[in-house]
């Protein structure tokens, strides 16, 4: 994580949010490096399955560090992948991830199909469309929980979705800050 | 489906082992290829009591399983993770093969265009290795030395069987192996199909009679080929890796010939040749007639002491002082990645300062995930850099014309005796310069480098040289 508590990236965002960011915090276990991204491409894209555990310890040490600045009874809510590439990946990582996680799980969202986010550029990423609905109304604080965060229009887009919807306050987990 | 439909996926796809999303068609017409037969499928993972087995690789390591809370089917089951670079093989996807009409492949009349002239050597193992697959032969083994031009011996019995319609595949365990051989064998058959298949080649939906791939790249076929020959039968991976020679088995029909290449064959080989349970034919002389060089060991005390600092033996320098050839190329191999980066930059100090390099971009460094190295190794080929310091990944496969080779410790693991035989292989390799120096500094000599002169020699004297 950063020096500056908060990053520019964020910093930015609350500019776009007229200083009200729809996501209170993002905390990332991993900055992005060679070696990560190794890991990452066999787990996900490869489809090697039990990979995904070597992150168990550090996902759940990230989370203890910052757990009292959590609010009580926040749940975690995976990101979602769509139907079509859940059924290429046979697994969704982002919920592996999430089930590190001492706390509550809800599947919350559904994704509709589109381009793969990797394959966008970061203005095409800034200015898509919102690809969640949601399943459920929630009113319980969220955490969310995603592998990569890049440019951060992902997580933006779940949480301005939960919040619209009566969550009081959205939080994210990601393993690796792009 | 009309015939001539069915004729193109036979094409395709006869001979192949391939998963679901490597078959790309719709999925009606996939399925009606299902139901009328054409395609089986077949279980990806069996399993017993006592162990799994993945059909696409044989693995049967249980720590190369994994179990997968599947969100396809919905249950928690297996997958391989032996081969999951080639995508991912799951307990719940089988595999399929083609088991509709067998493709009919052309039958040229003249498909060979090379001009070229054997040497009476190599004539008579062209002519053995015709005779095999004529025959069809099980199987054959080829023992050339380093720079008997084992590929030229190829042409005629790779003729004789395009000529009768079979499907030929010349597998090697490495893809610069694979791009070096692709031009060379578009040239002289020119008017046959020709796919080249490694890791990322664009030719995969391809289609061809004549196919040159990576060994690892066997894993998607079965029952598909007439001759099979498989390059540096003894090299890495093929000889530590089960699943290759499990593969290459599978990709042939099962009346075929295998064809198999070597300079250093493995004791199960020589075993086998031995034995008699293996024909095979020796090649005693390079093509153009010179014996083999004989490496000299160097004992240097001091080398690890050198090695840690790093800094060159001295004995290095002074052997570079009294070079028969000045003028040659330096190939210098050292065993790890590590000592070769350390070494690039002081190596060019020195060897600088004592004159013997003009400059820094004189010398080179290359090693497996270096993503310049073949650029780098066509630089030194057309001699822009004199000098290459690279790790065991160029012991073979690749002819400079005129080099002196020095191998730094020697005496490390890494370097095995086949591996020392194959680099001392690379000096001498043209009529022009046919000898050439090569040097194993080291500091205690191993068995190894013992039985590596010892082979070199035996090969010389079999050749006629003493
Ligand atoms: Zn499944
Ligand atoms: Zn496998």
């Amino acid at each position: 994580m950063c020096d500056d508590p908060v990053c520019n990236d964020c910093k930015q965002w609350a500019t776009y949010y007229y200083d009200r960011d729809v996501l209170t915090r993002n905390y990332s276990v991993f900055v992005y490096n060679d070696v990560i991204q190794d890991i990452v491409t066999k787990w996900k894209y490869r489809g090697d399955y039990v990979l995904g555990n070597i992150f168990k310890q550090y996902i759940y040490q990230t989370y203890k560090q910052h757990k009292s600045s959590l609010p009580d009874q926040i749940i975690t809510v995976p990101i979602p992948l769509s139907g079509q590439r859940l059924l290429e990946r046979g697994f969704n990582q982002a919920k592996m991830l999430a089930n590190f996680l001492p706390l509550k799980q809800e599947e919350l969202l559904h994704r509709l199909h589109g381009e793969k986010q990797s394959k966008k550029t970061r203005k095409e990423r800034l200015s898509s469309k919102n690809p969640f609905y949601l399943l459920k109304k929630v009113n319980k604080p969220v955490l969310l929980v995603d592998d990569i965060y890049t440019t951060g229009t992902t997580l933006r887009h779940a949480a301005s979705l939960l919040k619209q919807n009566g969550c009081p306050d959205v939080y994210a987990l990601t393993l690796v800050r792009g | 489906m009309a015939s001539e439909t069915t004729n193109q996926l036979a094409n395709q796809f006869a001979g192949k082992l391939l998963l679901r999303s490597e078959i790309p068609l719709s999925e009606d017409v996939f399925q009606h290829c299902v139901s009328s037969g054409n395609f089986t499928a077949v279980s990806s993972i069996s399993k017993n009591l006592l162990y799994c087995q993945c059909n696409r690789c044989g693995n049967r390591e249980p720590g190369l399983f994994a179990k997968i809370p599947c969100q396809i089917c919905h249950r928690e089951h297996h997958y391989c993770r032996k081969c999951i670079e080639m995508g991912r093989v799951m307990e719940c996807e089988p595999l399929y093969y083609w088991n509709g009409d067998q493709p009919a492949w052309a039958t040229p009349a003249d498909p060979c265009s090379w001009d070229g002239e054997l040497t009476d050597k190599q004539q008579l193992a062209a002519d053995r290795i015709t005779q095999a697959i004529v025959s069809q032969e099980k199987e054959l083994l080829i023992w050339a030395v380093c720079g008997a031009g084992k590929t030229e011996m190829l042409f005629p019995g790779i003729t004789k069987a395009l000529q009768s319609g079979k499907r030929v595949c010349l597998a090697t365990p490495r893809a610069d192996v694979v791009r070096e051989l692709l031009p060379r064998f578009r040239q002289v058959f020119a008017g046959v199909s020709i796919q080249g298949l490694y890791g990322g080649s664009d030719e995969k939906e391809k289609v061809a009679q004549l196919i040159l791939s990576t060994t690892h790249q066997l894993l998607r076929f079965r029952q598909a080929f007439d001759v099979l020959i498989i390059d540096e039968i003894d090299a890495f991976p093929y000889h530590k890796d089960p699943s290759l020679s499990f593969a290459a088995n599978r990709s042939r029909k099962q009346i075929s010939t295998m064809i198999y290449l070597t300079a250093t064959p493995r004791k199960e080989q020589r075993r086998r040749m031995l034995q008699k349970q293996l024909n095979h034919m020796f090649v005693p002389t390079r093509f153009h007639g010179y014996p083999l060089p004989v490496p000299s060991l160097k004992m240097c005390r001091t080398l690890k002491k050198d090695l840690a600092r790093p800094a060159p033996p001295k004995l290095l320098t002074e052997w570079l002082k009294q070079r028969v050839n000045p003028e040659r190329q330096l190939l210098l191999f050292v065993p790890t990645i590590e000592l070769a980066e350390k070494l690039e930059m002081v190596l060019a100090r020195k060897f600088i300062q004592l004159g013997w390099l003009p400059s820094k971009q004189a010398i080179t460094f290359v090693h497996a995930s270096d993503p310049d190295r073949e650029e780098k190794v066509q630089q030194f080929r057309r001699k822009e850099t004199f000098m290459l310091l690279t790790t065991t990944i160029l012991e073979r496969g690749v002819t400079f014309p005129s080099v002196d080779v020095v191998v730094l410790d020697a005496g490390h693991d890494v370097f095995d005796e086949a591996a020392l035989v194959q680099i001392a292989g690379r000096a001498g390799r043209s009529p022009d310069d046919p000898t050439g120096e090569v040097l194993f500094i080291h500091d205690g000599k191993t068995d190894a480098m013992v039985e590596a002169v010892s082979s070199v020699k035996a090969m010389n004297k079999r050749g006629g040289f003493r």
